[in-house]
C-alpha cells in the first residue's frame, strides 16, 4: 500500500472542472514529481490533497486513512505539510514567527528543527527578526519551505519551490529537497522546471488539462519523446 | 472669554472615561474586521444586550446601595462577568448561525446579515426591557454619590470632580485591554488569530482550525462589548434598546480612526472620540452659546473625515504595529 493513494479525483471550481479523474501514488520515502504546463491542474491536485479544496468525486488516502473530506487543519495534523504556490508567508509576522507557526501542529517548535532550517537556509537566520512581507521573493520562498519543514512532516507537498529563484538558488533548493528526503521525508513535488524536477525525483507524472497522461520512472520520463518536446523544450 | 482650565480638565476626565468605554466596543469591531474583513453592524446591539443582561442580573439579586459592601462588590462582579459571558455567547452565536455560512459568499451578504441581526437584537431589547430608558437599581452607597476622590484622597482644594465611577471605568477597562493584548500576542490561540487574519488558507495549512479561531475573535469581541455594556449602564445611569446605535457608531468611527484591524489604534481612536465627545457635549457650550450636544456627531465625523483625508488607513493603520 502506497503512503499516498489518489484515486479518480474530480475537483471543481464552481462549474470549472479542473481535475478530471486524477490517480497517482506516492510510496513511503519517495520523491515524486508532478509536471505539466500552466493551468494543467498541478496546484489543484496539491490543494485537494491538503484539504483546501474538497473533491466532488474520488478519494485521497494517507497511510490507508481516507483524508479527502477532512478540513485542511486536520490533514496538516496528520503530518502533511505544504509549501503553497505563491509562498503565502504571513507578511506582517517575522521570519521567526512564521517558522514557529510552521510547527503549530507539533505544539511547541523544536529547537532542533529550527536549527536544521537555519542550517539549510542561513539567510533565514540572518533575517530572523525581519517582517516576512518585506523580504525578497526568493527569501520568502525559502521561508515557505522552511516553514513547511518545521512541522517535521511525513509527507511534504512542494508547489513550484524554484519559482522566481536565481539559478544558483534553484540548485540549493533541489539539494535541500534531496537532503530532507534522505532524512526520511516523502516528497510530492510540483514543478514547471521539469528538467530539475526529473533530475531529483524517483518517479514522475505528467498532467494535462486535469488528467494524468504519463507516469513513469523519472529517468524514463526524461527520455520520453513527448516530455522532451513539451516540457524540456528539446527537439 | 478666558480659557477655563478647571472645566477643561473636568471634561477631559469625562472624555477619557467615555473614551475607554468606546475603546472596548471599538476593539470588537477591529478584532472581527481584522480576521474576517466584516463590519459587524450588530456589534452595537451586542453591547446593548450586555447592558440589558447586567440590568436584569442586578435587579434579580435585589442588592441596593444600602446592602453590605460585600454584597455590592459581589453584584458588580456578577453583573460584569454575566454581561461579558452573555455578550460573548451572543456574538459567537451570530457568527455560528449566520456569518460562518456566508464566509465564502460575496461580501455584501454577511454585511446585510449583520444589519438584519442589529434589528433583530433591538427588537429583542424592546421585548426584554421595553422601549423607554431604564434607570438601573442604584447600587452605589449614598455616601459615595457625591464623593470626589480629588478632595477626599488627595486633599485638593478643587471643584474638579473625579468620581469613583470615573475611576471604576478605568479599573475595568485597563486590565481588559492589557489582557487582550497579552492574549493576542502571547498565547497560541492569539498567534493563530493573527495568522488567520493575515492569510486564512495558509493558516489552515499550518494546522490552525480557522473556524474555531474566528469564533474566538467573536467571543473576545463580544465579551469586551458586554463589559462595556455593564459600564455604560452605570456610567450613564440608564439603558435603552437604542443605546447600541450611537455607541456602536462612535466605536466604529474610533476603530476606523485608529486604523481598523489594529488593536492599539482602536484604543487611541476610542480615546480621541471620547474626548471630542465630552468637549463637544459640555465644554463648547461655555464659549458658544448656540452649541449643544446635537453637534457632537457632526464634530466626530468631521474629525474622521479629516483623518481619512490625510491618513486614509487611519492613525495607526498599516505602518508600525501589526494588524490583529
Ligand atoms: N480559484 C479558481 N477559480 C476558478 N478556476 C480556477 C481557480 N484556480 C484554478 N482554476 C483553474 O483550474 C485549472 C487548474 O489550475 P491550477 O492552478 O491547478 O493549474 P497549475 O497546473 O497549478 O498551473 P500553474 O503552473 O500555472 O501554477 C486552470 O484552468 C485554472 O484556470
Ligand atoms: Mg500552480
Amino acid at each position: 500500500m502506497a503512503m499516498l493513494e489518489i484515486r479518480d479525483l474530480h475537483t471543481y471550481y464552481g462549474h470549472i472542472h479542473a481535475l478530471k479523474g486524477v490517480s497517482l501514488d506516492v510510496e513511503q520515502g519517495e520523491i515524486v514529481t508532478l509536471i505539466g504546463s500552466n493551468g494543467a491542474g498541478k496546484s489543484t491536485t496539491l490543494k485537494t490533497i491538503s484539504g483546501l479544496l474538497q473533491p466532488r468525486e474520488g478519494t485521497v488516502r494517507l497511510g490507508g486513512d481516507t483524508i479527502s473530506g477532512r478540513p485542511a487543519h486536520r490533514v496538516a495534523a496528520m503530518g502533511v505539510a505544504q509549501s503553497p504556490e505563491g509562498r503565502r508567508v504571513f507578511p506582517r509576522m517575522t521570519v521567526l514567527e512564521n517558522l514557529q507557526l510552521g510547527a503549530f501542529v507539533r505544539g511547541k517548535p523544536d529547537p532542533a528543527d529550527l536549527a536544521r532550517v537555519f542550517d539549510l537556509f542561513p539567510r533565514l537566520k540572518e533575517r530572523a527578526t525581519q517582517k516576512a512581507g518585506t523580504m525578497s521573493g526568493g527569501e520568502q520562498q525559502m521561508l515557505a519551505i522552511g516553514r513547511a519543514l518545521m512541522a517535521r512532516p511525513t509527507l511534504l507537498l512542494l508547489d513550484e519551490p524554484s519559482m522566481g529563484l536565481a539559478p544558483l538558488l534553484v540548485e540549493t533548493i533541489f539539494g535541500v529537497v534531496r537532503d530532507i528526503n534522505a532524512q526520511g521525508t516523502t516528497v510530492l513535488l510540483v514543478e514547471q522546471n521539469a528538467l530539475m524536477a526529473l533530475a531529483v525525483a524517483h518517479r514522475g507524472y505528467v498532467i494535462q488539462t486535469g488528467q494524468i497522461v504519463l507516469a513513469d520512472d523519472a529517468a524514463k520520463l526524461r527520455e520520453n519523446e513527448m516530455v522532451r518536446k513539451a516540457y524540456l523544450g528539446e527537439e | 472669554m478666558d480659557f477655563n482650565s478647571q472645566l477643561f480638565v473636568q471634561y477631559l476626565i469625562i472624555g477619557i472615561a467615555s473614551g475607554a468605554l468606546i475603546s472596548l466596543i471599538a476593539l470588537g469591531y477591529t478584532l472581527v474586521y481584522g480576521i474576517v474583513e466584516l463590519i459587524n453592524f450588530a456589534h452595537g446591539e451586542v453591547f446593548m444586550m450586555g447592558a440589558f443582561a447586567a440590568l436584569t442580573l442586578v435587579a434579580a439579586t435585589g442588592v441596593t446601595g444600602d446592602s453590605s459592601a460585600g454584597a455590592i462588590i459581589g453584584v458588580i462582579a456578577l453583573a460584569l462577568l454575566g454581561a461579558m459571558v452573555f455578550s460573548a455567547l451572543l456574538n459567537f452565536g451570530i457568527d455560528r448561525i449566520a456569518y460562518r455560512r456566508l464566509r465564502n459568499a460575496p461580501r455584501l451578504a454577511p454585511l446585510i446579515a449583520a444589519i438584519g441581526f442589529s434589528f433583530i437584537l433591538q427588537n429583542i431589547g424592546i421585548y426584554w426591557h421595553g422601549s423607554n430608558p431604564i434607570t438601573p437599581p442604584s447600587i452605589i452607597p449614598a455616601e459615595y454619590r457625591a464623593y470626589n476622590i480629588l478632595n477626599e484622597w488627595f486633599d485638593l482644594e478643587t471643584r474638579i470632580r473625579l468620581r469613583p465611577l470615573d475611576l471604576a471605568v478605568l479599573a475595568v477597562t485597563i486590565p481588559l485591554l492589557v489582557g487582550l493584548t497579552w492574549f493576542v500576542y502571547r498565547t497560541r490561540t492569539g498567534k493563530a488569530m493573527r495568522a488567520t487574519a493575515q492569510d486564512r488558507e495558509a493558516a489552515a495549512l499550518m494546522g490552525i482550525d480557522v473556524n474555531r479561531t474566528i469564533a474566538t475573535a467573536f467571543l473576545l469581541g463580544g465579551a469586551l462589548a458586554g463589559a462595556a455594556g455593564m459600564i455604560a449602564l452605570y456610567y450613564n445611569n440608564a439603558a435603552r434598546f437604542q443605546m447600541g446605535f450611537r455607541y456602536g457608531l462612535f466605536a466604529f468611527t474610533a476603530a476606523v480612526l485608529g486604523g481598523i484591524g489594529n488593536l492599539a489604534g482602536s484604543v487611541i481612536g476610542g480615546l480621541c472620540i471620547g474626548i471630542v465627545w465630552a468637549m463637544s457635549d459640555g465644554f463648547m457650550k461655555e464659549y458658544v452659546p448656540a452649541w449643544g450636544a446635537q453637534w457632537t456627531p457632526a464634530v466626530i465625523f468631521g474629525v474622521l473625515v479629516l483623518v481619512m483625508i490625510f491618513r486614509p488607513s487611519g492613525l495607526l493603520g498599516e505602518q508600525t504595529v501589526d494588524k490583529v
